[in-house]
């Protein structure tokens, strides 16, 4: 399952359309480092809200996802993490430390825009 | 004990945990819980499929409707034939890991059911049952 990357200015948006099985998160975050190199990017906004269950293998990568995208000096929003799945994901003691989390795909941008005109 | 429906899972790859979990999460409705109650279901089965395909390889996820005199409930059953588990307190202290994870699977599937069990013999394997009731 290829997870589609937009580009959109200088933001890259990832949107999750369906489960993903661990070598598709891998896949994702290999495709999404790639792309930031390629097109310098200042942002990236990881869209789960397709996402089943958000589980310790799924949380691990997107937290690998947004530290190697950090390194680069760019930012990660999380957005669309669905109530269910922010239930249990508190239940099984995972957290999401360090990692930037938004509403929708709206409040993702603002934030990205907000720390960019931030920088500058 | 009355079992209503009865699904088997071989678990060869991580495409079966996504598989099982979905196969787990329709049960859950079928049998009526909620969404967020289903959401937790099949975030423990994703927890002990990984754990099949991490330590053993290979093994089995069996989901089961019963019905009691307690009610309505899932019974989960990941079976494996791997290498087994030298201790099992350790393994149900949060933050213990011999994989390089996050350490949280079985104390998380723990907190995520009602009713946690586990059996492992050193080279013969593991099985872990997990119940939860429809309140």
């Amino acid at each position: 399952m290829e997870v589609p990357i937009l580009k959109q200015g200088r933001f890259l948006i990832a949107t999750i359309q369906a489960a993903l099985s661990d070598a598709d998160l891998l896949h994702l975050r290999r495709a999404l480092i790639d792309k930031v190199i390629q097109f310098r990017s200042q942002g990236v906004i990881v869209d789960v809200t397709a996402l089943d269950v958000m589980d310790s293998f799924a949380t691990r990568t997107i937290r690998d996802i947004t530290n190697m995208i950090r390194l680069r000096g760019a930012d990660t929003v999380i957005v669309g993490i669905q109530p269910e799945v922010a239930f249990a994901m508190v239940q099984l003691g995972l957290t999401m430390e360090g990692v930037a989390t938004a509403l929708d795909l709206e409040e993702g941008l603002a934030h990205l825009q907000q720390r960019a005109t931030g920088k500058t | 004990m009355p079992v209503l429906h009865d699904i088997l899972v071989a678990i060869r790859s991580d495409a079966d945990i996504v598989s099982a979990r979905q196969q787990g999460r329709s049960l859950a409705a079928t049998i009526g819980f909620t969404a967020t109650d289903a959401t937790l279901i099949a975030t423990a089965i994703s927890e002990l499929a990984r754990n099949i395909v991490l330590y053993a390889g290979q093994g089995e996820v069996m989901m089961q409707g019963v019905e009691t005199a307690q009610g309505k409930g899932i019974v989960i059953c990941a079976r494996d034939k791997g290498p087994g588990i030298r201790s099992i307190d350790d393994v149900l202290r949060d933050g213990y890991s011999t994989s390089g994870g996050l350490g949280l699977g079985l104390p998380g599937v723990r907190r995520l059911m009602d009713e946690f069990a586990i059996e492992s013999e050193l080279r013969q394997g593991t099985v872990v049952t997990v119940r939860k009731w429809l309140k």
